[in-house]
Formats: C-alpha cells, sequence, structure tokens
C-alpha cells in the first residue's frame, strides 16, 4: 500500500511539474551553473580546448580599461534614464489623477510607446535624429540638430537616454497611478482644508505615501535599462566609433564575435552584481522613507 | 462654479496637446510612412499628398513579412499557450502539495525571478549550440518554456492558495481523477490570472529581440524583430519602406491593444506589483 503511494505521489509530481521543472532546468539552472564554471576556464568555441584557469578572466575584467570605460557609460546612462523616466511618470500620473476627463484615454496614450519593442523603437528614433531632426536644424537655423545626434558621442549618449525614457514612462506612469490611488481622500481633504496649496500636498503628502511605487518603479527602471541591448543596437549600433556601447552590447559582442566565452560570462557576472547592487542598495534606502498613512 | 469648469476643461485640453506631443516620435512614423522616400527627405513634416501604399507592399517582399510574420505568431502563440498550461499545472502541484521537494524547486524559481538573462546567455547558446540544438523553433519555444516558467509558477501559486480544497474534494469522491480535477473544477477558476500572464507574456515574446537572434540563425526562421534588419543590409537605407516596416511590426499589438487596453494595464500593473 505504502509503495503504490509513493509510485502514484511520484506520478503526479512528474505529470504536474515534470515539463516546466524539467524546462526550467535546462533553460535556467544548468545554463546558470554552467555560466560560473565557464568563468573559470579558457573555454575556446573553435577548439572545443578548456583549462581551469582561476580567476584570471576575473582579472582580465577588471583590468580591461574598454570593458570599464563601457560600464561607466552604461552607469550615466542608467542614471540620466532613471531620473528622466521616473520624473517625467510622476507627473503624468500626477495630472492623470487630479480628476481631467478622460483621463482613461490619456492613460491609453501614453502608455502605447510601451508597446513598440525595442528593436522597432530604435528604428524609429534611428530615423527621427539621423533625417527628421537634421532636416528641421537646418531649415530653422537650430545649430543643435544640424548635424545628426547620431554622429557624436554625447549627442548620441542622450538619444539613447531619451529613447528608453520615452519607452519607459508609460509603464512607470500606470506604476505611479496605481501607488497614488491608495493616498486616501480623507489625507487630501483634511489637507485641503487646512489650506495647503497643490505643491505642499505633493511634497507633504503624496510623495511621502507613494514611496513603496517610487522603490518598485526605480527598481524596475534601473534593473531594464542596465541590460539595455536592443535600442542600443538598432539607435547607435554602439557608434560612432564603438563609444556608444552599453554593456549589454560589449558582452554580446565579446562572446558572439571574439568567441571569448569565458571573458564575456566573467563580464556579464560582474554586470549582474553592479545590478543587483545598485538596484538593492536603492530599494533599502528608499524603503527607510516609507510612512504609513 | 463655471470658471472651474473652464479651468478643467483647459487643464484636458492641454493633457491632450501633451499627449499629441508625447506621441509624435510614432505619428511622424506613421505619416511619413505614406510617402516616398523622395518626399519623407525633402520634408519630412508635409502631410502626404496621395496615400501612396508602395512603401508598404515594398516592405512586405524586403522583410518576407508573411514569413516572418508568421513565425513570430506561431512562436509567440505556442509558447504563451505552454507556458500558462504548465505553469498552472505546477503552480497547483506546489500549492496541494507540500513536499520538501516542491519547495526547494518553488525557492529556486524564485530566486531566479532576479537573474537577468545576460548572465545565461553564453552558456545557453555553448549548451545547445554543442548539442547542434540551435536554429530550430522547437528549441525556442522550449526556452520561453523554461524563462517563462518561474514567473507563471509564482503568480499562479500565489492564486491557487486562495482557492479552498473542498470544492475539489467532491470531485474527488466521485472518484474524478487529480488531472481530470484540475482541468474541469481548479483551472476555470483561474481565469484572471491568464489574461495576467498572457498580456505579459505576448509583450514580451513578440517584441523579443536578443534571444531569437541567437537561436534562430537561418532567415526561413526568422521573426519579426529579426527581418527589419533587412532593411540595413544594403549600403544606404531606403527610409520609406523600412518606416512602413515598422508600423506593420507594431500593429498586431496595436490591434490587440486596442481591444483589450483595460486588462493589459491591469496585466501590467499586477505584474510590476508582485
Amino acid at each position: 500500500m505504502k509503495k503504490k503511494n509513493v509510485l502514484s505521489n511520484a506520478g503526479t509530481f512528474l505529470l504536474f511539474g515534470g515539463p516546466s521543472i524539467f524546462a526550467f532546468a535546462a533553460v535556467v539552472v544548468i545554463p546558470f551553473l554552467v555560466g560560473l564554471y565557464l568563468t573559470f576556464t579558457n573555454w575556446d568555441v573553435r577548439t572545443g580546448n578548456s583549462d581551469l584557469i582561476g580567476l584570471a578572466n576575473y582579472y582580465e575584467v577588471f583590468s580591461d580599461k574598454v570593458f570599464l570605460g563601457q560600464l561607466w557609460f552604461t552607469l550615466k546612462y542608467v542614471f540620466f534614464t532613471v531620473f528622466i523616466a521616473n520624473g517625467a511618470a510622476f507627473f503624468i500620473a500626477l495630472a492623470l489623477t487630479s480628476g481631467a476627463k478622460g483621463e482613461q484615454w490619456l492613460r491609453t496614450g501614453f502608455f502605447t510607446p510601451n508597446l513598440i519593442g525595442g528593436i522597432v523603437l530604435g528604428y524609429l528614433w534611428q530615423t527621427l535624429f539621423s533625417q527628421v531632426l537634421p532636416y528641421l536644424g537646418n531649415k530653422y537655423g537650430w545649430s543643435l540638430f544640424s548635424t545628426s545626434w547620431l554622429t557624436d558621442t554625447i549627442t548620441a549618449f542622450w538619444a539613447l537616454v531619451i529613447a528608453t525614457a520615452w519607452q519607459l514612462i508609460g509603464y512607470l506612469m500606470i506604476i505611479y497611478i496605481a501607488g497614488f490611488s491608495g493616498v486616501p481622500g480623507d489625507v487630501l481633504e483634511a489637507a485641503s482644508i487646512d489650506g495647503a496649496n497643490r505643491s505642499a500636498v505633493i511634497r507633504k503628502i503624496i510623495l511621502p505615501l507613494s514611496i513603496p511605487a517610487t522603490v518598485i518603479c526605480i527598481f524596475i527602471s534601473i534593473s531594464r535599462s542596465f541590460l539595455t541591448y536592443d535600442i542600443n543596437l538598432a539607435l547607435t549600433k554602439g557608434g560612432p566609433f564603438n563609444s556608444t556601447e552599453l554593456a549589454t552590447y560589449h558582452i554580446v559582442q565579446k562572446a558572439f564575435l571574439s568567441n571569448q566565452y569565458g571573458i564575456g560570462q566573467a563580464e556579464a557576472v560582474v554586470l549582474f552584481a553592479v545590478v543587483a547592487i545598485i538596484a538593492l542598495t536603492q530599494s533599502y534606502l528608499l524603503k527607510k522613507l516609507e510612512v504609513e498613512s | 462654479m463655471k470658471a472651474r469648469s473652464i479651468a478643467a476643461g483647459m487643464k484636458t485640453a492641454l493633457l491632450y496637446i501633451f499627449l499629441l506631443v508625447f506621441l509624435t516620435p510614432f505619428l511622424l512614423i506613421v505619416m511619413n510612412s505614406f510617402k516616398t522616400t523622395q518626399q519623407f527627405v525633402e520634408n519630412p513634416l508635409s502631410l502626404p499628398t496621395n496615400f501612396h501604399f508602395g512603401n508598404y507592399t515594398s516592405a512586405i517582399g524586403k522583410m518576407d513579412f508573411l514569413h516572418g510574420f508568421l513565425n513570430s505568431l506561431i512562436i509567440t502563440v505556442v509558447s504563451v499557450f505552454i507556458i500558462l498550461i504548465f505553469s498552472a499545472m505546477t503552480g497547483y502541484l506546489f500549492v496541494r502539495f507540500k513536499w520538501k521537494v516542491n519547495s526547494f524547486i518553488f525557492f529556486v524559481m524564485l530566486a531566479s525571478l532576479t537573474l537577468p538573462f545576460q548572465v545565461l546567455m553564453i552558456p545557453l547558446v555553448m549548451l545547445y549550440g554543442n548539442l547542434d540544438l540551435l536554429d530550430s523553433k522547437v528549441t525556442l519555444l522550449f526556452m520561453y518554456l523554461g524563462f517563462g516558467v518561474p514567473f507563471g509558477v509564482f503568480t499562479f501559486h500565489g492564486f491557487i492558495k486562495g482557492v479552498p480544497f473542498e470544492l475539489e474534494e467532491s470531485a474527488f469522491i466521485e472518484g474524478s481523477s487529480r488531472l481530470r480535477t484540475f482541468f474541469q473544477i481548479v483551472l476555470p477558476l483561474l481565469k484572471p490570472v491568464f489574461v495576467t500572464l498572457i498580456v505579459l507574456d505576448i509583450l514580451w515574446i513578440w517584441n523579443d529581440y536578443l534571444l531569437p537572434s541567437l537561436v534562430l540563425l537561418s532567415p526561413a526562421h526568422r521573426t519579426l524583430p529579426l527581418s527589419t534588419f533587412n532593411f540595413f543590409s544594403s549600403y544606404s537605407v531606403d527610409f520609406a519602406p523600412l518606416m512602413a516596416g515598422l508600423i506593420m511590426t507594431v500593429i498586431p499589438v496595436l490591434v490587440l491593444y486596442l481591444f483589450l487596453q483595460k486588462q493589459i494595464i491591469k496585466g501590467i500593473t499586477e505584474g510590476a506589483l508582485k
């Protein structure tokens, strides 16, 4: 009887868990472990040779000025993208919860860019930056736009920030709106009876009470923009002269074009560590500011 | 009171104007996709004089649209379907059977949600390349299942916890099997979770680029995001068909959005707040 029970349990496990657990193990768990191992080897894709070389790959990563430079470039990009996207999303969300007519439609509209995938979005902005803006610049004599933004490192950086923020804003806006709806109406009413003006209400009531939503939004925007690849590929292709390669772009090139799998994987692990540390630290610090309503 | 309603009207109008400005990048591309490349280069702000659909037909040819669309459709629909069914079953297993092995696997799945694709892509290509499994749609479907399962199981697990066991009990007494009970009694209750996950998974898989670009190597397998690359294969880019191609890649999702906007917004909110 007991044996039969074990058998039937195993059957239930395989039937209900089998396919998903097998796929999860084969696609996530095993590659993750193999990936960690890979960072300690000099595996060569062409010969198939592989020797254990200890921490040499990590040493290489931390002494590679090009990669460190791109990591720094990525950090700056993340900082400005997160700042601009969250600022814009916050104020749009605020405007869309203040009782204007057709808020539902406006919400739908502002969310639309988020439906566009990174590659298509990148090409869309590439067309704008390389064709439409220079046209306007030359026609009206605006020197800022007279040449394509994508041919210069600094302006190409801002092009990346703008395109990424444009995609993120609608998404973050939705989360902020959900956060604001948690702000109790009686608190707002009490404030307006006490004669608080709009900016005081925002600073003293809405901002502190929507910290949980802010933590989520900043967490999401940090982790997403750190991992940007599609927009980078379609908008600047790393150019001009490899000066706008974000970390993921660099890793893809390193692994799949230069065939340096071990070093590429070590770079990916370092990138993951950087994202995790920054994202968790901000959550920890911001959560301390949380208040009860 | 009247001054107040005028102010409110002004505010609404301002918001609509701001929305228009916000969407200008997209609207400009839509508008110019109906002009010839020459008209676009001469003046990207001019309205199309006569609707020129030539760009669309030439984009369809250039990016092999029908093929790409079919590939994208098959991969998205099948992936979403298998992710949902298998995650629901496993979520059910983890709620109803509190074995040690189950809670351990559930814990590993939750932990894996923090892993970015970047730390998995190199070993994935290496392992599946060694096994000669790359360049196949089936492999890609399998990978989407593996990547989609942790979040799916997590979401279903949270919901099934709240489903009382009594509902199933009577079915068992009547001699219904575990599997039949699951499909006839539990599954229909999970509808709200299904909607959330369908939305999130469709948006993810339809727009995904990096994973398919690593797995689907031959042109015959290309999905739509991969096909847009074709416009850049020649030395100079022909912008008008490119814009038409971009619009056509987005349209399926936009149409879906038009019909399901409430569910999509709800799905996005729930997905993000988890």
